[in-house]
C-alpha cells in the first residue's frame, strides 16, 4: 500500500480533508464548538504546557490503513537536527517535564538516538510511541530496546488487537507475529515486569468503522490472552478512537461509512471528557518546527491560534499555557464515549 | 414530513430515543431499565451483546442487528462468534417449531383410529 501522497489522492491534502469534515458540519451535524457551547465549555482553552509531543517524522516502515499521519515508506519528511535542537532548548528553558516522541516510525529519523541522548541527562521523562515491528525492520534497530532501558523511555506501543486477524487487516499481513516478537524482545530487557519501573503501554485501536470498548474490560482480556498464549507482560492498554483524517478518512469514504461514523462519534459525545482533552496540557510540533494543538491538528494543518508562537523557535510558554484551542469536527473523535487520547480513555 | 414508503429505514435507529415524544413517563422509565439491563453485573456487558445479537436474529429486528452487530463487533467478538450466536437463535427457533410437534402428534393420536 502507498501514502495518499504517493498516490496523489485528493485526500493527501489537508485542505481537502477540512472541507469534507466542515460540509458535514455545515448540514445536520452540529459543529464541534456550538456543542461545546452548549455544554458551557466554550471557548476552549489550555491550562498548562506539560508535554512536548514532537512529530520527527512521516516515515515509516508500515502503511497502515487507519494512520492519520499518511505515514509510509514512501515519505520523506523528517525533522532536521537544527529543529530538534531547537526543540531540546525549548524544552531545556521553559522547563518541560516531558517529551512524547512520535511519527511516522520515529526511529526512522537518523537524529532520533542524538535527541533521546541529549534530553535524557537533563531528567526530562521521555516517551516513545514504537510500532514494534521497526525493532525487527534492521539490525540496526535490533537494540532499540536496550537502548529505551538505557534511557528509561516509557515505551508506548501499538498493538490493535490480540488476534492476528484483526491486526493484520488493518496494519499488514504479518505484522501481529512479528509485533509478539518485538513485544518479547521489550520484555527481555525488563519492560512491562513490575519490579523494573520500565513501563510499557499498548494501543488499541479499532479495525473499522466502530468506537472502542471500555478499556478495562479491553485489558483485562489482552494481558489474559497475552500472558497466556505468549508469555508477553505490559502495564497499561490504550484505547484509542480513530480519527476521520487522512488514510482513514480515506477507508471511511470509500467504505460508505463516513457519515454514519460522524453521526456515532456525535451521538457519543462526552461533556466529561472535555476537561481531559489532551490539547490542554500539551504542544505538538511537527517536522519543520510548527506548532500544533496536538497530532491532529498537526495533521489538518490547523495551527495553534496565537500566530506569534506557531514556530519552535518562537515558542512563547506565557501565550501557549492559555490559548485558546483551534477545533474542528474531527475532534468529536477525541469526546465519544470515553473519550480518547494519546493516553487512552479519559474518563 | 416523511413521505417514505419503506417500514425499515436505517436512519430510524439513530432516532429511537425519539420515541419519547408520544410518551415521555413510559419511555424514561424504558431506557433507564434498558441502559441498566446493559451494565456489566452477573453477566459481563460484552456477554450482554452476543445475546442481544442473537436475540435479534431471534426477534427479527434489523435495526437491533445493526446496533449489536456493531456492539458485539467492537466489544472484541470476532466473525466467527457471532455466526455461531445465530445459530444458538436459529437452533432455539427450529427446535420451537419441532417441539411442538410432538404436541402435533399427540392431536394426530388422539383424533386418529
Ligand atoms: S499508524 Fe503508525 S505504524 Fe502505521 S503507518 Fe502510521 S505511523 Fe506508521
Ligand atoms: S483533535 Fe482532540 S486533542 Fe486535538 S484539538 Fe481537537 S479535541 Fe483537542
Amino acid at each position: 500500500m502507498k501514502s495518499l501522497q504517493a498516490q496523489h489522492h485528493v485526500l493527501a491534502d489537508p485542505r481537502h480533508q477540512l472541507e469534507v469534515l466542515d460540509e458535514l458540519t455545515s448540514g445536520h451535524i452540529p459543529s464541534f464548538h456550538d456543542k461545546l457551547k452548549q455544554t458551557g465549555q466554550w471557548p476552549l482553552l489550555a491550562d498548562r504546557v506539560e508535554i512536548l509531543q514532537i512529530n520527527v517524522g512521516k516515515m515509516c516502515n508500515q502503511t497502515c490503513k487507519h494512520c492519520h499521519v499518511d505515514a509510509g515508506p514512501d515519505r520523506r519528511e523528517i525533522m532536521s537536527l537544527e529543529t530538534m535542537q531547537s526543540c531540546v532548548d525549548v524544552v531545556k528553558k521553559f522547563r518541560i517535564p516531558t517529551v512524547d516522541i512520535t511519527g511516522g516510525a520515529p526511529e526512522m529519523n537518523p537524529h532520533f538516538r542524538w535527541l533521546v541522548e541529549t534530553l535524557s541527562p537533563m531528567g526530562v521523562h521521555l516517551m516513545v510511541r514504537c510500532n514494534l515491528t521497526i525493532i525487527l525492520a534492521n539490525k540496526k534497530y535490533h537494540d532499540l530496546p536496550e537502548f529505551y532501558r538505557k534511557h528509561r523511555m516509557e515505551v508506548i506501543a501499538s498493538l490493535p488487537f490480540y488476534t492476528s486477524d484483526r491486526t493484520d487487516r488493518q496494519r499488514g499481513t504479518g505484522i501481529f507475529a512479528q509485533s509478539i516478537e518485538a513485544l518479547k524482545m521489550l520484555n527481555e530487557v525488563g519492560y512491562g515486569h513490575p519490579d523494573t519501573g520500565l513501563q510499557l503501554h499498548l494501543v488499541y485501536n479499532p479495525a473499522g468503522a466502530f468506537l472502542p470498548p471500555p478499556q478495562e474490560q479491553l485489558r483485562q482480556e489482552y494481558q489474559q490472552v497475552l500472558w497466556e498464549q505468549y508469555g508477553i507482560r505490559f502495564n497499561q492498554l490504550y484505547v484509542i478512537t480513530n480519527m476521520p483524517i487522512s488514510r482513514y478518512l480515506d477507508y471511511l469514504l470509500q467504505t460508505g461509512n463516513f457519515e454514519r461514523y460522524m453521526e456515532q462519534l456525535v451521538q457519543a459525545f462526552n461533556p466529561l471528557a472535555v476537561k481531559g482533552l489532551m490539547c490542554r496540557n500539551t504542544i505538538s510540533v511537527d517536522w519543520q518546527g510548527y506548532l500544533y494543538d496536538c497530532d491532529f491538528n498537526q495533521m489538518l494543518g490547523i495551527p495553534v491560534i496565537p500566530e506569534a508562537s506557531r514556530h519552535i523557535s518562537r515558542f512563547d510558554i506565557q501565550t501557549l499555557e492559555h490559548r485558546q484551542i483551534a477545533v474542528r469536527p474531527h475532534c468529536y473523535g477525541c469526546t465519544a464515549g470515553a473519550g480518547s487520547s494519546c493516553g487512552g480513555q479519559i474518563v | 414530513m416523511s413521505q417514505t414508503s419503506h417500514y425499515y429505514n436505517a436512519q430510524d435507529l439513530a432516532r429511537f430515543g425519539q420515541i419519547g415524544e408520544f410518551q415521555p413517563t413510559l419511555a424514561e422509565k424504558f431506557f433507564a431499565y434498558y441502559g441498566e439491563v446493559f451494565q456489566d453485573g452477573a453477566l459481563t456487558a460484552k456477554e450482554k451483546a452476543l445475546i442481544a445479537l442473537a436475540v435479534a436474529h431471534a426477534v427479527q429486528c434489523p435495526y437491533c442487528i445493526d446496533a449489536y452487530t456493531t456492539e458485539s463487533y467492537s466489544k472484541g467478538w470476532s466473525e466467527a462468534q457471532m455466526m455461531e450466536a445465530v445459530h444458538v437463535a436459529a437452533a432455539i427457533r427450529g427446535g420451537a417449531s419441532l417441539v411442538h410437534g410432538v404436541q402435533m402428534m399427540n392431536r394426530v393420536k388422539d383424533i386418529a383410529m
